[in-house]
């Protein structure tokens, strides 16, 4: 397509030069181009949350914000959580608490749950109740999802006082 | 110590434990793979162009401009794919649907806004989206049916909109009535609503001319009889289809039968010489996956004195939408042989209309029918207890089947079966579930706060789930020469745990470790036969055959360890952690599963007399259905001034009768309760007068997110397992959904102190609003 742009996405540390239309998603791009398809597409309307990345920290809907859009900056995805074999606390908080079924919407909550607790480490129930509440989930009722967040917190609060 | 005939039944270690999923290490590190992320080289994309009129005659379709878009391949139109037969539904005794089935791409008229007219085949998935939306289809608009209560039209000429009247009787209704203390009559609606998984549907079509296999992929919850049918449309042999399940982002009900889209992405690899895959937008899930659930009830009740249901007869009519597919009218049969739920009635008629409308069609959703009857059972129970100023828990407990009478047979039949309610202490359950929430002192909270000003109310519904859907299931169950366990499945997986639960009841059979057990699903080219994963049947069907497979592989493995390695009889050994040990003295030389299997290659096997492999088929034949049960109480309060509703306490009770994994039965009751409260508060398929879909994003049909969740208190029993396997199980899938709509209703009343006004689900703040304004 003549309207094609190069651009270089960083996602996870890990550089991925690419030719893109403009129009093309950054959910789509990661996916299709850069091959991480631990992102999933669960509306393409940035209500359900499923797609949430990280950019430059803050939680994206990767639906909602095209590949062109992203260059530049730091994109981490659910892939660059876990370091190497060792899950990232939430990773395995998740599996200790049940908080997914089928497993869709997870890396959405991951993600937004991340950035949530590098934000705000001694993030209050109301206020994790509020931010969790911005994605969607089919399966579990949401409650293992609160109380997976909250074991993971308290967890990377005792890592960080531990260092 | 005794000395048993044969070896000792295995001990329970895994089975009852809340062990940590063999699913969830993939999904946790993005390595999920959802339908999506399933490719293959020199695919195609597909997209679909869908009719925006909800009824008409189609003039014309020009795909032109379509043609002239980069990386465009190919159109078709109806008249492309006119040798396909309609889609099939599940066959019941119920006869005279066929006509109503939907084809492919529709041929000369669309019957709803959505239905697929024609397909576009390109490189790219934006280029076919590209191309689709310059497909110009004109139609020639004709009257539409919006709701099941119109009188039926024309479907085509010489038959009408109602193929059936579903039917069910007993009793003397006549005298019942006559000699009634007294009539409640009530008229109920469920809304329309859905399973809609996180995933949308998705479906790959790929042909291979080197085995001469048609493959599908993103295939789920019934692959077998999905995959027969696919041969019988496509005039192949069913052994020459394969399907592949991957990972699948929930099912519900929805996702997993065979629609127009899985058909033509098969057509069109055929066709075309390449793989074909299809990912279905958002906007086409919510007005092309199934709906279900709408219905409308007028109900009349004879009690007596005591408030004791003499007799029941509702006539019902089911919104089926455009066509029959799927399910055919089971939906509207499940209602009407379940409306009784756990009473003792002895008169009953259900009259069901099972009508076309040009909406969406329907068909299951988690908790078919029952959610539904549910509502109706319990909406009719507090009225009872209104018109007689009788306790509603009074009322329930002069109902419910006495446990005296379990086995209990009702005269009629569910899906062509005998209603035989298993086992359960109905009354007793009911008394845990009001002791666990502290009952009275809720009562007498509630009564103080509403004397106080405040709009808070509490309700109670009680239910009667099913499970354990026949009539036969098997699994393969093979250790290889590592010690390694494989066991294949027909069944499938919608992301419920099913892998895990069949690893533990594996696990405690042979005398392994669950974490050694590779469960493997969804694969038709490795297993001949399966029934799928629906209707709670894969722990108590697929879970059962399990269980046998397991033993029959032990026994063949201490055979083998007696003889050759430990000097031995069998009733000597034991099987702990894939070790074969001596019960008397467990430090004597042992031999590992893995020795056994490495025994037992063909070579060494036959030099024996023996069978080669250490492996085994177990099958579980089951021609009734259980019945778990339970009870919700929910307590909520109401905004008069918006008609919001929030839900401040909710406590879910279910007998399951053995929990293999509490957790995992936690989580669908948890999970399940949610979608409940969707269906009784928020989530509905509005239409226009046109048939227009007014909720096609999720802006407009609103699913639950956390922000409305109350913190939910569960109650699981074990108190009543089944006589109907060998574990006592039975199924959870549908656990924690059955009573929402009927316990909100129940509460919502309450804290109005207006009985006999909720009558309609969901309830929006709409008409709760409404409600309000016409009691001022």
């Amino acid at each position: 397509m003549s309207n094609e742009m190069d651009i270089v996405l960083e996602v996870n540390g890990t550089q991925y030069p690419l030719r893109v239309e403009p129009r093309r998603t950054l959910a789509d791009t990661l996916r299709d181009q850069c091959g991480l398809t631990g992102t999933n597409s669960g509306c393409e309307h940035g209500v359900c949350g499923s797609c949430t990345v990280l950019v430059d920290d803050e939680p994206v809907r990767s639906c909602l914000m095209f590949a062109v859009q992203a260059a530049g900056h730091k994109i981490r995805t659910v892939e660059g959580l876990a370091d190497g074999e060792r899950l990232h606390p939430l990773q395995q908080a998740f599996i200790d608490n049940h908080a997914l079924q089928c497993g869709f919407c997870t890396p959405g909550f991951l993600m937004l749950a991340v950035g949530a607790l590098e934000k705000n480490p001694d993030i209050g129930d109301d206020e994790l109740r509020d931010v969790l509440s911005s994605n969607l989930c089919r399966c579990t009722g949401y409650q293992n999802i609160v109380k997976a967040v909250r074991a993971a917190a308290l967890q990377m609060r005792a890592q960080t006082a531990g260092r | 110590m005794d000395t048993p005939d044969s070896p000792t039944p295995p001990k329970k270690r895994w089975i009852g434990q809340s062990v940590t999923r063999l699913e969830d290490l993939p999904l946790v590190t993005g390595r999920g793979r959802y339908a999506a992320a399933v490719s293959f080289p020199h695919q195609l994309h597909m997209r679909v162009v869908r009719s925006n009129h909800a009824h008409g005659r189609i003039v014309s379709i020009d795909t032109s401009a379509a043609r002239a878009v980069p990386g465009f391949v190919a159109v078709w139109t109806g008249a492309d794919v006119a040798h396909i037969p309609p889609i099939e539904f599940r066959p019941t005794k119920i006869q005279g649907l066929e006509h109503y089935r939907q084809t492919v791409l529709a041929q000369e008229t669309v019957r709803y806004v959505g239905e697929p007219v024609a397909v576009v085949f390109a490189r790219d998935p934006y280029q076919a989206e590209d191309a689709a939306d310059l497909v110009e289809v004109e139609i020639e608009p004709l009257p539409v049916i919006t709701s099941a209560l119109d009188a039926p039209g024309e479907f085509t000429p010489g038959r009408n909109t109602e193929p059936v009247i579903v039917r069910k009787e007993f009793g003397d209704l006549r005298a019942a009535f006559q000699s009634a203390h007294a009539v409640i009559e009530l008229d109920l609606r469920i809304g329309r609503h859905s399973g809609v998984p996180m995933e949308t549907r998705g479906a790959i079509g790929r042909y291979d001319a080197t085995r001469d296999v048609l493959e599908l992929h993103g295939a789920t919850k019934r692959p077998h009889p999905n995959r027969d049918m696919l041969a019988r449309l496509l005039g192949r042999s069913p052994s020459s289809v394969h399907l592949y399940e991957c990972h699948i982002g929930g099912g519900f009900g929805v996702r997993g039968e065979i629609y127009p889209e899985d058909v033509l992405v098969c057509a069109a690899a055929l066709k075309l010489g390449r793989p074909v895959k299809w990912i279905e937008d958002r906007r086409e899930n919510l007005m092309a996956c199934n709906h279900s659930r709408e219905q409308i009830h007028h109900v009349r009740v004879a009690i007596d004195a005591d408030g004791r249901v003499l007799a029941l007869d509702d006539e019902f009519f089911h919104d089926q939408g455009a066509y029959v597919r799927t399910h055919g009218a089971r939906v509207a049969d499940g209602t009407a042989s379940t409306l009784l739920g756990p009473y003792l009635v002895p008169a009953f008629r259900a009259t069901g209309h099972f009508r076309l409308t040009n909406k969406t069609p329907a068909a299951t959703y988690r908790s078919p029918g029952r959610f539904e009857s549910t509502f109706v059972h319990e909406r009719v129970m507090d009225a009872i207890a209104a018109k007689l100023g009788l306790d509603p828990l009074e009322v329930r407990r002069r109902n419910l089947i006495p446990h005296a009478q379990m086995p209990y047979e009702r005269p009629m039949t569910v899906s062509g079966t005998p209603v035989v309610l298993d086992s359960g202490d109905y009354a007793a359950h009911l008394d845990k579930v009001l002791a666990r929430v502290g009952w009275d002192a809720l009562r007498a909270d509630v009564t103080r706060r509403r004397v106080a000003g405040e709009t808070v109310g509490l309700g109670l519904a009680y239910f009667l789930e099913k499970s354990g859907q026949g009539p036969v299931e098997g699994v393969r169950l093979t250790v290889d020469v590592t010690g390694a366990v494989e066991l294949v499945t027909g069944a499938a997986s919608l992301g419920q745990g099913m892998e895990t639960v069949l690893a533990q009841i594996c696990a405690d059979g042979l005398g392994v470790d669950y974490r050694q057990v590779r469960v493997v699903h969804g694969r038709t080219d490795l297993i001949d036969y399966g029934f799928g994963a629906n209707a709670a049947r894969v722990t108590i069907m697929t879970g059962s055959a399990t269980h046998i497979a397991a033993l029959k592989l032990r026994e063949k493995a201490l055979e083998v360890a007696a003889a050759d390695f430990l000097e031995a009889t069998p009733e000597m050994l034991d099987i702990i952690d894939g070790r074969i040990v001596r019960k008397d003295r467990p430090d004597a030389p042992s031999v590992t599963l893995a020795q056994i299997a490495k025994e037992l290659t063909p070579a060494s096997a036959v030099a024996k007399g023996r069978t080669p492999g250490l492996t085994t088929d177990g099958v579980f034949e089951c021609k009734h259905e259980s019945f778990p049960f339970g009870a919700h109480v929910a307590v909520v309060k109401v905004d008069r001034a918006t008609g919001g509703v929030k839900v401040e306490r909710y406590l879910a009770s279910f007998d399951i009768g053995v929990a293999v994994n509490p957790m995992l039965v936690k989580g669908q009751i948890a999970g399940s309760m949610v979608q409940g409260l969707g269906g009784a508060l928020f989530e509905e398929f509005v239409y226009d007068a046109s048939g227009t879909p007014l909720a096609v994003t999720f802006a407009d049909y609103m699913l639950p997110n956390l922000s409305v969740v109350p913190d939910l208190e569960i109650l699981l029993t074990e108190d009543a397992p089944s006589p109907l396997n060998p574990l006592g199980l039975k199924g959870g899938g549908e656990s924690g959904i059955t009573a929402v709509g009927a316990v909100i209703a129940s509460a919502i009343e309450d804290a109005l102190g207006l009985p006999g006004v909720v009558t309609q689900l969901p309830v929006t703040p709409q008409r709760l609003k409404a409600i309000l304004n016409r009691a001022r």
